[in-house]
């Protein structure tokens, strides 16, 4: 625990956890936040750590940031989700002090961030390459950061061999960062970046240079890191999976903006528009006209679909308006074509595709419109009454309550 | 299962090696190890008047015995006549400074280089490799033209009226250093860039990030990373200019001892090839040691 520092220490910053965790009374900032349920931005009443207003960043008269205004709060684990040439890395590095926004205000704590230089900021970053020294050891590296503060020399020492402790590598304080594996680099740089202590950790796509099995563990490590530590982390990542397992909240960018803020199952559920809904995992869309809306429930009117679609709940366009919804592929169910679907939607289609995950399934359905659904559904093993064939009539459909309405 | 595929006529798994190491190999025997065995050998010999002018290390005597006459004089004649010690100490303290000034004015400039626009770098070293497209000979006298009194310099400086006496600058030891700086400082920069190049600039920034200052962050960094530029850069201008012959003798003045005019003066002026070859031996012998020194514990640093 980077946070149990000796008394008379410089730094005072509140946002240091207790070790066993007896000051969550008291720091109500520090519940670690996915478990608790604790949602600070829900909030009105607590001030947000890292502002971000109206930040515009361009290149060679193109917006790599356009105009993007974020609340960030203590504690939080934040992802910037987007595909390459987004600006979420862009973003990252204005606030670390790398680039310097072309307008807009970053605010930290109420200390205004622009004008301070990378080395003046009272927060740190961890890079996607690592950027580890290579002619210094371990040990060198990571008390890089505390000697440049003047840190005395035996309190080094000790926040270097704890934070080391932290990320399982004390036994290898002395070698050089080429004798060290991919993972344990990673573990060096986050070690490095946190022994400073600093407010807000931000991490430019921490693992992506890990191999599947071994980002998929670190994911864990690095959340439980997190919450031992108590640092808002603000992470850069393309990798959707990744942001949906670790955050506690993601806001996906496209082309400069933020085109939407929310929990991973905000986002997941109720994608706002195509782009997050197409981007976060896949999704059916379906398009029509209006037709029906009731305060308990609406409808569509779609010729891909074959009629209408039912959706449990108002929509709050008017009569005629021509709307979006989107249907996740494990929420559409597939029968037999015999089994009757007592299913407000359904429709009969042929099996156009089968594929095989292992620990579930994907079916290609193409209905009578031609337009091919896509299904996924658990691996509950092959009996009689799921195994389908290729060209064979089934049924499919969903709940009125699965589908959501999708901006264009 | 098949572990090796060969095809016919193909080598086998090192086989080819030893050809592709025989030409350096070869090269290396031909232009350097063998002209140098001569040399050692005439530096065992001491000076006739014959052609060559030479006593012959190997002879046979009256009645047939086989003699075989090494003199070491030579060798002790050069470490106690002070000439030689003279030459070859202001050589090494010329080579020193050349130098020690070429990485000062090199490092910079290399620096620069490799950090400018990509689209720049290309022209930038262009201008630093142009001047070995003009005769070295022609740049040294080009010297001094810029360097004697009624030079470019010396009427500059006069007809602003900062001096009212053209100022002593040629045929002295400050006018070799001139011309020696100049011609070496690309052989400093070009090694010094490439290794500067290649730098990762994210290490700076990690530097930054973690509270160093630009200075700071260049001297934990950049200059520890650049190191072994610098040392390839140094050996690069301070073995030539050990044995620097023209500078010395265009621009130096007339008291100006180097081992290059020492050399040429007994081969030439004295006819006496066996002091030569020695002060050459000796050379070899002064330069060869400290770098095997130095490559022995590079390689060892880079094992630890």
């Amino acid at each position: 625990m980077i946070a149990d520092e000796p008394a008379g220490s410089s730094s005072a910053n509140p946002s240091q956890a207790e070790p066993n965790g007896k000051g969550r009374e008291c720091i109500p900032e520090m519940l670690t936040i996915s478990q608790d349920g604790y949602q600070p931005w829900t909030d009105a009443g607590i001030e947000p750590q890292l502002r971000i207003e109206n930040i515009v960043k361009s290149f060679d008269g193109f917006n790599a940031v356009d105009n993007v205004s974020l609340d960030i709060y203590r504690g939080e684990f934040f992802s910037l989700l987007g595909g390459s040439g987004c600006g979420k890395t862009t973003l990252l590095r204005m606030l670390a002090g790398f680039l310097t926004p072309d307008s807009g205000s970053l605010s930290m704590d109420g200390l205004d961030l622009v004008p301070l230089p990378p080395y003046e900021r009272p927060l740190n970053m961890m890079f996607q390459s690592y950027a580890l020294f290579p002619h210094m050891t371990v040990e060198n590296n990571i008390a890089f950061g505390l000697r440049r503060d003047g840190v005395p020399k035996d309190e080094v020492a000790e926040r270097v061999s704890k934070v080391l402790d932290l990320v399982q590598l004390s036994e290898f304080a002395s070698r050089k960062p080429s004798q060290l594996s991919g993972g344990q680099r990673q573990r060096v740089a986050l070690a490095r970046s946190l022994v400073k202590r600093p407010s807000v950790l931000l991490l430019d796509e921490p693992l992506s240079a890990l191999d599947k099995k071994l980002r998929e563990a670190t994911q864990y490590e690095l959340v439980n890191i997190q919450q031992q530590v108590g640092i808002t982390f603000i992470m850069v990542t393309h990798d959707q999976e990744e942001a949906m397992t670790m955050s506690t909240r993601i806001a996906v960018m496209d082309k400069g903006k933020i085109v939407q803020v929310g929990s991973p199952a905000e986002i997941y559920e109720y994608p706002q528009n195509r782009f997050v809904a197409t981007f976060i995992g896949s999704v059916n869309l379906f398009e029509g006209p209006l037709v029906e809306n009731q305060t308990d429930h609406a409808a569509i009117e779609s010729d891909e679909w074959g009629g209408k679609i039912q959706v449990g709940r108002a929509i709050g366009y008017s009569l005629g308006h021509n709307t979006t919804l989107g249907i996740r592929p494990e929420k559409v169910r597939i029968a037999k074509i015999h089994d009757p679907m007592a299913l407000a939607n359904r429709a009969v289609g042929r099996m156009k595709d089968i594929a095989y995950l292992g620990n579930s399934l994907v079916y290609h359905v193409a209905l009578q419109s031609g337009k091919v659904l896509k299904i996924t559904s658990p691996n509950l093993g092959s009996t009689s009454d799921r195994q389908f064939v290729r060209d064979e009539e089934v049924h499919v459909g969903w709940a009125p309550n699965a589908c959501v309405v999708v901006e264009p | 299962m098949i572990r090796h595929v060969r095809f016919l006529g193909s080598p086998k798994p090192g086989e080819g090696r030893i050809w592709v190491i025989a030409g350096p190999f070869l090269w290396f025997m031909i232009f350097f190890v063998i002209p140098f065995v001569v040399v050692a050998k005439i530096s065992l010999s001491t000076a006739a008047v014959s052609i060559p002018p030479y006593v012959p290390l190997v002879g046979w005597g009256e009645d047939g015995t086989l003699n075989i006459a090494l003199h070491f004089g030579n060798y002790h004649f050069l470490l106690t006549d002070p000439e030689y010690v003279i030459a070859y100490l202001s050589s090494l303290r010329n080579a020193a400074v050349t130098s020690l000034v070429t990485l000062l004015i090199g490092y910079p400039v290399a620096y620069a280089i490799a950090t400018t626009k990509e689209t720049l770098r290309g022209p930038l070293l262009m201008l630093v490799i142009m001047p070995f497209w003009t005769s070295f000979l022609i740049r040294v006298y080009a010297w001094i033209g810029i360097l004697k009194p009624n030079g470019l310099i010396n009427n500059f400086l006069m007809s602003l009226g900062l001096i009212n006496h053209p100022l002593d600058i040629l045929n002295n030891q400050f006018s070799v250093y001139v011309g020696m700086v100049y011609a070496y400082l690309p052989f400093m920069i070009l090694p010094l860039y490439s290794c500067l190049e290649k730098m990762d600039h994210s290490l700076l920034e990690a530097a930054n990030d973690l509270g160093a200052r630009p200075i700071r962050a260049f001297v934990s960094i950049t200059l520890p990373l650049s190191l072994p530029g610098i040392i390839a850069g140094s050996l690069l201008v301070f073995i030539p200019a050990v044995g620097e012959y023209i500078i010395p003798t265009l621009l130096g003045g007339a008291d100006t001892l180097t081992i290059g005019t020492v050399l040429w003066n007994e081969f030439f002026g004295n006819r006496d090839w066996p002091v030569a070859s020695t002060v050459a031996v000796a050379l070899i012998v002064l330069l060869v040691g400290p770098l095997m020194l130095l490559q022995h514990f590079q390689s060892k640093g880079e094992r630890s």
